[in-house]
């Protein structure tokens, strides 16, 4: 990577999910779990993660799979997406056309001092996302790219993927509910209210 | 030794699974699940779901919880070493996680390399709060199949129907 990031991960998550309410969210834990908080108001469409590094892609496309008629979307890291980076082959192979995975890129491992990680080196996530055989993916680095973005996210054949690379600064700022199987049952009953409504 | 058919004991698992409402079969590709995958992608209403490893499936049965529906995790029993982080997801979230593990590393193995794994699986799976039901005789493949389907679905446990070689039959090297 030649050039520094210079996008706010606090700024351009929102931007890119004008209508979260619209999609079934599952994060990563750390700072992907913060901006999914926030972008939410911790809302009962959305299942983040405070453990289990490298489950977000994995977890999302279980949903993606199960409820075809929900619009799915992952938000991760690239450390959490690279400890699994396998789920990518996973999710290319059964191409669900619901599922959007957003990677956001810091380039380095936030939540335990922002020691550097692969892609601030030689890796690049969305080579590997083709690589994998997703039909879309997609590098935003300047803020000339986020209108582009957004319509990516809405328009480009799914499974898509979208690699955001910001600073290394920190995520929103978001105390959110830690505890699982609290989450899961708030996640799950109102998914399926919602469900027996739209039946 | 004889062994009981792996046709007739694949279907009979593979029945009681889509009763059980089952429609995703994770799997990463073992002898002992084949047939069971190939059962699933005969079937108008399961799907099978290719693995690079086998901790992905475990997240891919609590996504398909969040919404209500039921999966199983089929893989060999060197793949649970694979697991056990992902495990958190029953262990402190309660998602109801079903697997079926297909066991080397035990009764009859002749290969060295299978044993540690194979002899940490019910440690490591109790760790990690997932039950056990382990299938040593023919007569014991009904009701394990049972117990194990009800532990998760209608208990809400991590549950792990164990086939041990004994059942299955040892892979000659």
């Amino acid at each position: 990577m030649t050039q520094q990031p210079t996008l706010d991960r606090r700024e351009i998550v929102p931007q890119l999910f004008p209508r979260p309410q619209d999609y079934l969210i599952i994060t990563g834990l750390a700072g992907s779990a913060k901006d999914g908080a926030a972008l939410t108001n911790d809302g009962d469409n959305l299942f983040t993660m405070a453990g289990t590094m490298g489950s977000a892609v994995s977890v999302g496309l279980g949903v993606a799979l199960a409820a075809p008629e929900s619009q799915v979307a992952v938000i991760t890291g690239d450390g959490e997406l690279l400890m699994n980076v396998g789920a990518l082959a996973t999710v290319a192979s059964m191409a669900p056309d619901n599922l959007t995975i957003v990677c956001i890129d810091n380039g380095c491992h936030g939540e335990t001092g922002g020691q550097r990680g692969h892609t601030s080196r030689r890796t690049d996530l969305a080579v590997m996302a083709a690589g994998a055989g997703l039909p879309s993916t997609m590098t935003l680095s300047t803020a000339g790219q986020v209108e582009a973005a957004a319509k990516f996210l809405t328009e480009a054949p799914a499974p898509r993927f979208l690699v955001i690379r910001v600073t290394d600064g920190p995520p929103a700022s978001f105390k959110r509910n830690l505890d699982p199987a609290a989450c899961r049952l708030r996640f799950r009953n109102a998914y399926l209210k919602s469900a027996l409504k739209s039946a | 030794m004889a062994h009981p058919d792996k046709n007739a004991w694949s279907a009979q698992i593979f029945n009681h699974l889509v009763d059980a409402g089952v429609t995703l079969f994770a799997y990463v590709p073992d002898a002992g699940n084949a047939r069971i995958i190939e059962l699933a992608d005969a079937h108008n209403e399961a799907r099978s779901v290719l693995l690079t490893c086998e901790e992905e499936g475990v997240a891919l049965c609590a996504g398909a919880d969040l919404v209500g529906k039921r999966a199983v995790l089929c893989m060999q029993s060197s793949g649970v070493g694979n697991c056990p982080n992902f495990l958190s997801h029953v262990k402190g979230g309660r998602f109801p996680i079903l697997m079926v593990v297909s066991m080397r590393g035990d009764y009859g193995e002749q290969n060295p390399w299978q044993y540690p794994m194979g002899q940490a699986v019910e440690p490591l799976l109790k760790a990690m709060g997932v039950l056990v039901f382990r299938v040593e005789e023919p007569e014991d493949l009904e009701p394990a199949t049972n117990a194990a389907i009800a532990a998760a679905f209608r208990a809400g446990h991590g549950a792990a129907l164990v086939l041990s070689q004994k059942f299955l039959g040892a892979k000659a090297f």
